[in-house]
């Protein structure tokens, strides 16, 4: 590779997929926009490894877009927190496109295929725009370009639903959107300056200012609701339930990720470890992600719609991340990064399955999946494997995530907390056992005919996913390491 | 190189390979998987292998010690065994849950630390309830479901304790652990449900009775010994445990005497045979643990025996229920001489199994004076004597004919049977090769003029009350009429007393199940009220409405925040 492309690595990372959005439209041949969509997914993961290589070796990467120097110009910065999420975001985003053309040939018009792919590019580019950029302005844009664009991939579901859904995930996430603008406005006027670096050295100065409070708690709300935070997360079940199944599974797999993500670089790489000890942010967060664990994880046992079932357990998911913020340590924040890579790994995997089963019986109704464990038994296999590492089984990622997690909670002290968690994956053995125990255990209805497995092209990459739930469960090298570097980078203070 | 593979790998793998198998080469593979290990058992050296880190603790995979090296070593007996009684069947799920079920039983005894020894008991779990699935019944499937909740939940509680203890000592080497801690206390009631302890024991005369007739008797043989080996490891000498396995001696012995399923009767008494062993580790004396150790040792074999005798008149009756069978002695005497080995070898008689290590039990209570303990075993075993002595092959094979004449059990089920109780006789006939398998050097001679003395008394009283109680009435009807004159003094109040007894002891319980299914049932309707599909927490609602938790969220937030600059 040559040291000047090399060099503008960070910009390419995020133009690649914007540029070829547009090629998309312009071939709206289907074949030819997934190919499009195909290469530019790998060629990002490419990029993310490359990217994840550099920081490894030389420390965090600080690019000029347009050589304006920061902090006027906007300035993308690539440190382990980024480089790790964009390696999530764009693993998935890669494996998934594999597995895409059968699933989105079934479930959308051939005349709207290039706008789901057009759609899917614009997400991605605007989720690795979130991650890479170091200016607070600038991840607004590419909030609302990943934004946006996933409204439109949400209203392409084949159900009427998708619409109402994709309406109201509209509304609120605009909402969202405008709480975190007004926010960084607020601090804007108070420091005159957007660039994330530079805010967090001038804030100190006026940190006990009630506008700067009223931010910090327009950013926590505007940013919750993107993550899908407990009570703001009422966007969520409907927009993941009636969504076409691949985008179910892309954006169930990264979309929150990057929201937490940006949750943590204003916490904690703009506003610093200070803001906990001052205010009580840490013990609300805590409040509600406990209500979320144990509440959402009841919700998701009584759902008769296995995708339903499964945003309502990435709404409880999600809770475990922000318990791992709100503990204000290296090991609750290691267990918070660590958990979007592994949760990825696991609603990845679990929602491809949902996409085969949709695939083979237009339905993901769990009383329709009697009987699966035989005519599917691969993807039911990977069902069952990904299941477990929901639950938190040992060599299984979800383990080392809970691990982890109760760790952190130890350290502080906090037993009731480490004692919910348990119960919390217990409420889990029984939502995930619903489904295995029609799937296994349930006679497929005679009148119903038999079906097949999903073809190989299908089935690899969801195995991809379950293999990688395996392997970085018993090798916990480079996930543990990354999120661990990651999370000391972020208590040591500014990036 | 076979010596460097973890214990346990070998039924592990060939699980994964049997069922890909066919025929007799299959059988042949599997009987050759425990030969291999008891191979591997005997190159092993004593010592720490396999060591690894992970998440910053160091992990053992394989600790080779006196007291692992035991259980291994009878596991891969009863495996082989179980494996020869059940040849004549074709179930693949049965025996690769089986083969795996083993491997892991023999993992987790090799287990040096509490996250390999979680992994393993988890493992245990997981692929034994495909042993009672294996039964093929709804009952079965049903009484499956329950046995994995509470497997999985001792594992959860195992893992839970090894976090808080690694918190607490910062080591997550299995050791002795005692009862000082928090953490202490959740591992051992991780055992206490895998040995089933008292109030913690439902799950196995629930679940083990439903699997098939060979699946049985591989169940029989590992959980509650894995739990009773991890006690001795963890918790020898803990005080309390004195109590919970007299308690356990004592109390199944009234459920086995009104049970009329003779698996489930069986089940009873593995449970207080179990007790006799932790009583003996709670004791801790090195006496009493190898008394403990040496009674698992006899017990998963005659235990094993036991079943495998009904397990036979099971598959050739079809049933095992006390009061459809009678008789059989004319048609099956094989299984019926087995039959009696296993019960006099239970019962503890001289010269079998039972006596040379329960005895030691014995003996290190009286040696530490403990005098309540002491005669609490002592009825116990006598309670044994009766109903696994004497109750199982007197209704199975004699009592009231039945009229059934099933044909003798398969030559591989007798093969089996035969090895068992050649095994049983010759550990009571002969016991220096077991006591020199023992984790402490043994002193103890069980011959003795007092030992067997004591013992025939008990087991002649035991017989002559059993007699009695039949000529009571308290039994079958047929021998209504032949009451004797002198003992009604003993009946009436006996019958009075053991009638009363249970009936209280039912009704509480009844109301106490109950009680506690209306707490339960009162929970998950409130849950669904709030949390189901058109709760509170889970239905749709307007956009409005979402909207105005938003800005709710904000308020609170900001006012927070105002309050407190």
């Amino acid at each position: 590779m040559s040291v000047l492309l090399s060099a503008h690595l960070p910009a390419l990372q995020v133009v690649l997929p914007l540029i070829s959005a547009p090629l998309c439209v312009l071939f709206r041949r289907a074949g030819a926009t997934w190919l499009i969509a195909l290469i530019v997914s790998w060629a990002s993961l490419g990029i993310s490894i490359l990217l994840l290589e550099q920081v490894i070796a030389n420390g965090p990467i600080s690019y000029l877009l347009g050589s304006w120097a920061a902090p006027w110009g906007i300035e993308y910065k690539v440190d382990m927190l980024s480089a790790f999420v964009m390696l999530i975001v764009t693993s998935i985003g890669s494996i998934s496109m594999v597995f895409a053309p059968n699933s989105v040939n079934a479930e959308i018009p051939e005349d709207r295929i290039y706008l789901f792919y057009t759609m899917y590019l614009l997400t991605f580019c605007g989720l690795l725009g979130i991650t890479i950029t170091g200016d607070a302005f600038n991840l607004f844009v590419f909030l609302e370009i990943s934004s946006l664009s996933s409204y439109v991939l949400i209203s392409l579901g084949a159900e009427r639903n998708a619409l109402t859904a994709a309406l109201r995930y509209l509304i609120l996430g605009t909402v969202g959107a405008t709480f975190y603008i007004i926010g960084v406005g607020l601090m804007y006027q108070m420091t005159g300056t957007l660039n994330m670096s530079d805010l967090a050295e001038r804030l100190p100065a006026v940190a006990e200012t009630r506008t700067i409070l009223v931010a910090l708690g327009f950013v926590t709300v505007g940013i919750g609701l993107k993550l899908g935070l407990f009570p703001v997360h009422v966007w969520l079940p409907n927009a993941y339930a009636y969504a076409p199944s691949v985008v179910t599974a892309f954006l169930a797999a990264t979309a929150t990720k990057v929201a937490v993500y940006a949750l943590l670089r204003i916490y904690f790489s703009v506003f610093g470890t200070k803001i906990f000890a001052a205010l009580p942010i840490d013990e609300f967060l805590l409040l509600l992600s406990l209500v979320a664990i144990l509440s959402m994880s009841a919700v998701a046992i009584f759902q008769k719609n296995a995708k339903r079932l499964l945003a309502y357990s990435s709404v409880a998911q999600v809770g475990y991340m922000i318990i791992g913020i709100s503990m204000v340590s290296v090991t609750g924040l290691t267990a918070t990064i660590l958990h979007l890579f592994n949760h990825a790994m696991i609603k990845g995997a679990l929602f491809l399955v949902l996409a085969a089963v949709f695939f083979r019986i237009k339905s993901v109704k769990i009383e329709d999946m009697a009987g699966l464990g035989r005519m599917m038994p691969f993807s039911m296999a990977a069902f069952v494997v990904a299941g477990f590492s929901l639950v938190g089984v040992p060599l299984t990622v979800g383990f080392v995530s809970k691990w982890y997690l109760i760790l952190g909670a130890l350290e502080k002290g906090w037993w009731p907390v480490a004692g919910l968690i348990l119960v919390s994956s217990l409420l889990a053995v029984i939502y995930f056992w619903k489904v295995i125990e029609v799937a296994y255990f349930k006679e497929r209805p005679a009148e119903i005919g038999a079906i097949s497995e999903v073809p190989a092209v299908m089935l690899i990459p969801m195995w991809v996913l379950v293999g990688a739930n395996i392997y970085f469960g018993i090798n916990t090298g480079l996930s543990v390491g990354a999120a661990s570097a990651a999370a000391k980078l972020l208590i040591g203070g500014a990036p | 190189m076979i010596a460097n593979l973890p214990p346990g790998l070998i039924l592990l793998v060939g699980a994964v390979i049997a069922p890909f198998l066919q025929g007799r080469l299959r059988s042949v593979f599997m009987l050759a998987l425990p030969l291999l290990g008891i191979l591997q058992l005997t190159q092993l050296d004593p010592g720490n292998y396999g060591a690894m880190e992970l998440f910053g603790f160091d992990l053992v995979h394989v600790r080779v010690d006196k007291l692992s090296l035991v259980f291994g070593y009878i596991f891969y007996i009863a495996a082989f065994l179980g494996i020869i009684y059940a040849l004549h069947k074709d179930d693949r799920l049965e025996e690769t849950a089986a083969l795996a079920y083993v491997g892991a039983a023999i993992g987790a005894t090799f287990a040096g630390d509490f996250i390999t020894l979680f992994v393993y008991w988890e493992l245990t779990a997981i692929t034994s309830v495909f042993i009672v699935w294996a039964g093929r019944s709804p009952r079965a499937y049903k009484a499956g479901q329950r046995y994995l909740i509470i497997q999985i939940t001792s594992g959860v509680l195992l893992a839970a304790g090894a976090i808080v203890r690694a918190n607490e000592v910062g080591s997550i080497t299995f050791d002795n652990i005692g009862l000082d801690s928090p953490g202490g206390l959740l591992i051992l009631l991780a055992f206490g449900i895998k040995a089933a302890f008292p109030f913690l024991h439902n799950w196995l005369q629930d679940s083990y009775p439903e699997a098939s007739e060979t699946g049985t008797v591989f169940l029989s043989a590992f959980t509650t010994k894995l739990a009773v080996y991890a006690l001795a490891r963890g918790f020898a000498g803990t005080e309390e445990l004195i109590w919970i396995g007299v308690t356990m001696t004592a109390f199944p012995i009234f459920y086995a005497v009104i049970e009329n399923d003779l698996r489930r009767v069986l089940a009873y008494s593995l449970n207080n045979q179990v007790g006799f062993m932790v009583a003996g580790v709670g004791i801790g004396t090195e006496l009493a643990l190898n008394g403990a150790v040496a009674h698992a040792f006899a017990h998963i074999l005659y235990k094993a025996l036991l079943l495998m005798s009904m397990g036979a008149v099971l598959h050739r009756t079809g049933t095992v229920k006390g009061s459809e069978l009678g008789g059989l002695y004319k048609t099956m005497p094989w299984t019926l001489g087995f039959c009696i080995v296993g019960s006099a070898s239970i019962s503890a008689f001289p010269l079998f199994s039972g006596f040379v290590t329960k005895t030691m039990i014995l003996a290190a209570a009286a040696e530490q004076g403990l005098v309540v303990p002491y005669l609490v075993l002592l009825f116990a075993s006598a309670g044994v004597f009766h109903h696994s002595g004497i109750k199982i092959p007197f209704f199975a094979f004699f009592a009231h004919d039945s009229g059934k004449r099933p044909q003798e059990a398969p030559m591989n089920m007798l093969i089996a049977m035969g090895l068992t109780a050649a095994l049983s006789i010759g550990i009571g006939v002969y016991p220096a090769p077991l006591y020199a398998l023992l984790p402490f050097p043994v002193n103890y001679v069980p011959y003795t003029l007092s030992h067997v003395v004591t013992d025939l008394q008990l087991l002649m009283f035991s017989a002559l009350a059993f007699s009695v109680l039949q000529r009571t009435g308290l039994y079958p009807p047929e021998l209504r009429s032949t009451v004797l004159d002198f003992d009604w003094l003993y009946r009436k109040p006996a019958v009075w007393v053991s009638r009363t007894v249970s009936k209280w002891l039912s009704e509480r319980l009844a109301g106490i199940y109950r009680d506690l299914t209306g707490v339960v049932q009162n929970i998950i309707k409130a849950t669904f009220r709030h949390h189901g599909p058109e709760g509170l927490m889970a239905r749709t609602n307007a956009v409005g409405g979402s909207v105005a938790v938003i800005i709710a969220m904000l308020t609170i937030f900001i006012l927070v925040f105002y309050w407190q600059v």
